[in-house]
């Protein structure tokens, strides 16, 4: 029987929830477990509640789930909120110089300063540590590599904060262990090759840097801001210009001019600053200047709720901008396509001169899983920019069967290059001559033929010849394959079908995955389907029933399975 | 100095009599005696009748949206160091719709030229007031006169640190020719306003206008344009006596500098080797 454990840690913001989280996860992967955390914070910098769960397991994970068989309160509004989530062999966790009112009815664990580093002004670090510590004991895990990660942690800080931590999460680790044998993953082996914690936006700015990025830029919003960040603490390494833009229109334009003049660009925000990035996504697409723009969902409209989750926005990245143009949209299910995508996108925006949008949302940018480098082959080199001359003939727009023109760059030759927002001649002057409108209108669409041609990588799991299939998108992949692989398990087959190449729309391979398919469930986090309309504009397809979720939180297997049973 | 009819282009489609025929011929000129050839310099615009200026010159030309032209242009900084950027830019173009990005090329200070072809109207859309209209001119949306004042750009430039801040006069080619240069030679954010008269649908602020209130700046006593004191007092001159020359010069470190990795050159000519076992060691 596989070992599957929900920690879920909880307090207000500021008190130490992270403190916990990352030691804590970072400890049982190099232990050889499989971790996956998810956070769950609200638009605050101090107060409020905030938790992360922390999955483990002797087998892989691909998404959260419900419950909590360890839980960390540091607060009582943890205990009052996540008490009865406490699975029957599950244990309460608290801070007693917190927590006023001692957990009843369930196991507990008290901690508090004066218990665990008695006559020390340790603190919260005596609590933090000391509950890193007592999960271990409980899971019995040797504490030892945990130690060691919070001496890397916080070997900055002074050999006294070192030597709290460390006596702490000693001591709790003995207090975990004198509970006795709830839960155990001392029988996990450590792995072949070793393992690491990622999230999906930090998998993404991999694959970004991997596919050459050398220029983003951005105006911080959650989010986005998770994927700037990753950039530019890699930044000074791997040599990347960043810069942040003074808003998101500027974002937009900055990263078109550093395209035009040679730079391979990426861009992002979240919905409230892509409303403000659109016309520039028509300047991209006008103008042929290839640029990666990432769109980081959460539930709105208008500000919505900052730091939840959502897959809301596809309708919208379809469509923004005025009148028809060429775009590749791409959303990654998992922190492996994220690398991939990170790279595809760079690629097809600079092979076909045109805006791509790379879809991502809070749950996919937070979340952190367990990966090797198996699932990070390494990519091709990118392509080097044009370079030499054509000489002083040279047409930006020249017409080509493809609609793609071969690119110069501003200043390395002796080509002089024209780009324009308006409609214009292959020399790139503004006209008014509508035959010439018509031509050159034609000349982008035709890169459609082309982008086509790129999409159509289908994941899919569970049994192909199931009459139940599930077709979803993004960052619910991995819920819906492991509902799909519970539904097997509980003898009724079925089959998942997941999109993460979403425009153009690869029609023919979806049509063909579906073929058996008897009956059709659509899964997405929006409230009115918006894969389900362009499955059916694409296809002719329509789902027979959806489990749709928009209340700010990411599927879960759990939530998925209720849904097919109609309770959700 | 390079022949002139290197920098020809299409025809313009400005009105007979436009400000900016003038303008164009004393940028070709300054080019010229610069010996900016036509492939090393590129021309950044938005939207407006002064946007289409680069399309009227031979040159690299990026014209983009209203009011991003500034951002463009940053980008472009940022992507090639060696380009020599000028932003060709509408005093409504600019200053509305672009506002926020003027703030942060102060802040920045890239290096590149900022011109803004102020006719203090809206040319392009047939004649609404823009920031710069004087108070009190009628238009067709204005008919009972602009309400509020105009904006003192040249002022919240030197109040800014601008690095370099001037103002030239299409009607004073030959002056407009030294001012052009000196904006393009100065290393850092150049502000160069000129003033533009629209013969279409400014009919306050005409040639004459401006030429009976305009006087070289550099030619009065007491002339200091690195006293901040006294280029914020010329900078907001305006009525009787408009100064036209340089108002304010302030040495800065530019935005340039901020980013090491430019030394490495253009980043179209980067060689990247980023092998993915290394980018993957933070995450062990």
């Amino acid at each position: 029987m596989a070992t599957d454990l929900n920690i879920l840690i909880g307090g207000a913001a500021g008190q130490g929830v992270h403190a916990i989280t990352g030691p804590l996860a970072k400890a049982l992967v190099r232990h050889g477990c499989h971790v996956q955390v998810s956070q769950s914070y609200e638009s605050r910098i101090r107060g409020g509640h905030l938790f992360n769960v922390i999955r483990v397991s002797d087998q892989p994970l691909l998404c959260p789930r419900e419950g909590a068989d360890i839980l960390v309160a540091l607060n009582q509004e943890t205990v009052t909120l996540h008490q009865p989530e406490v699975s029957a062999a599950g244990i309460v966790i608290f801070d007693e110089s917190q927590v006023k009112e001692a957990p009843s009815g369930v196991k507990s664990l008290a901690l508090s300063p004066d218990t665990v580093l008695p006559e020390t002004q340790a603190g919260d670090i005596a609590v933090n540590a000391g509950a890193c510590g007592a999960i271990l004991g409980l899971l019995q895990v040797p504490v030892d590599g945990l130690v060691a990660l919070l001496e890397e942690t916080f070997g900055g800080k002074g050999a006294e904060v070192v030597a709290w931590n460390r006596e702490a999460a000693r001591h709790g680790f003995e207090m975990g262990k004198a509970q006795g044998k709830s839960f155990s993953l001392a029988g996990v082996a450590k792995p072949p090759e070793p393992r690491l914690l990622i999230s999906g936006h930090e998998a993404l700015a991999l694959g970004a840097l991997a596919g050459g990025l050398t220029f983003i830029c951005g105006y911080p919003m959650t989010p986005w801001t998770s994927l700037l960040n990753a950039v530019s603490l890699r930044a000074g390494r791997w040599q990347v210009v960043v810069e942040q833009a003074e808003d998101e229109i500027a974002a937009i334009n900055m990263a078109i001019g550093a395209s035009f003049a040679g730079a391979r660009v990426m861009t992002g925000t979240a919905g409230g600053g892509f409303c403000l990035m659109t016309e520039g996504v028509g300047l991209a697409a006008m103008s042929e200047t290839p640029v990666v723009v990432v769109v980081s969902q959460r539930p709105g409209p208008s500000t919505g709720l900052p730091t939840r989750t959502s897959q809301g926005d596809l309708g919208f990245v379809l469509h923004a901008g005025q009148d028809d143009f060429p775009r590749a949209v791409l959303a990654p299910g998992t922190p492996a396509q994220g690398y991939l995508v990170g790279a595809k996108a760079l690629r097809l925006a600079e092979q076909y001169q045109t805006p791509v949008f790379i879809l991502t949302d809070q749950y996919f940018a937070d979340a952190q899983f367990t990966l090797t480098a198996q699932d990070f082959p390494a990519l091709k080199a990118p392509q080097e920019l044009p370079q030499g001359a054509t000489g002083d003939k040279y047409l930006r727009y020249a017409p080509s069967e493809d609609g793609v023109s071969a690119r110069r760059l501003p200043g390395e030759g002796m080509e002089i290059v024209v780009a324009d927002s308006d409609e214009h001649t292959p020399d790139g002057h503004l006209t008014e001559d509508l035959a010439v409108r018509i031509k050159m209108h034609d000349k982008r669409l035709a890169k459609l033929k082309g982008l086509s041609r790129e999409m159509g990588n289908l994941t899919t799991a569970g049994d192909p010849a199931a009459p139940l299939a599930i077709i979803t998108w993004g960052s619910s992949y991995g819920p819906a394959a492991e509902a799909a692989a519970r539904l097997g398990q509980n003898g009724t087959p079925a089959w998942l079908v997941h999109v993460s190449e979403l425009w153009p729309f690869p029609g023919e391979a979806v049509t063909q995955a579906l073929q058996g398919t008897k009956k059709l469930i659509l899964l997405e986090a929006n409230a009115t389907g918006q894969l389900g309309r362009l499955l059916r504009q694409e296809t002719g397809l329509k789902a027979d029933q959806s489990i749709l979720r928009y209340d700010g939180l990411p599927f879960t297997p759990e939530y998925i399975l209720r849904g097919l049973k109609g309770e959700a | 100095m390079l022949p002139l009819d290197l920098y020809n282009s299409i025809e313009p489609a400005w009105c007979p009599g436009c400000g900016n025929f003038p303008m164009l011929k004393a940028f070709k000129k300054a080019l010229a005696e610069l010996e900016i050839r036509p492939e090393n310099i590129l021309v950044i615009s938005g939207i407006g009748q002064s946007s289409k200026f680069p399309h009227y010159l031979r040159c690299n030309t990026f014209n983009g949206i209203h009011g991003r032209a500034l951002p463009v242009a940053t980008g472009a900084r940022l992507a090639n160091p060696n380009l020599k950027v000028v932003v060709t830019a509408g005093d409504g173009d600019q200053y509305g719709e672009g506002g926020n990005h003027l703030l942060a090329a102060f802040r920045r200070n890239p290096d590149l030229t900022l011109v803004i072809h102020n006719n203090q109207i809206y040319a392009l859309t047939k004649g609404q007031a823009s920031p710069t209209t004087d108070q009190g001119t009628k238009t067709l949306m204005q008919p009972a006169g602009v309400p509020y004042p105009p904006l003192h750009a040249l002022a919240l430039a030197v109040a800014q640190d601008c690095s370099w801040v001037g103002r030239g006069f299409a009607g004073d080619g030959e002056h407009l020719t030294g001012l052009y240069k000196q904006a393009m030679e100065h290393r850092g954010f150049a502000l160069l306003e000129v003033l533009q008269p629209c013969v279409t649908f400014n009919r306050v602020n005409t040639f004459k206008w401006y030429q009976s209130r305009v006087y070289r700046v550099e030619e009065e006593p007491g002339y200091d344009p690195e006293n901040e004191l006294w280029a914020y007092q010329k900078a907001k001159e305006w009525g009787e006596r408009i100064p036209l020359g340089v108002i304010f010069k302030k040495p800065r470190p530019i935005m340039e500098e901020a980013f090491p990795a430019m030394a490495k050159g253009p980043l179209g000519t980067w060689r990247l080797d980023r092998p993915v076992a290394e980018l993957l060691k933070d995450f062990y």
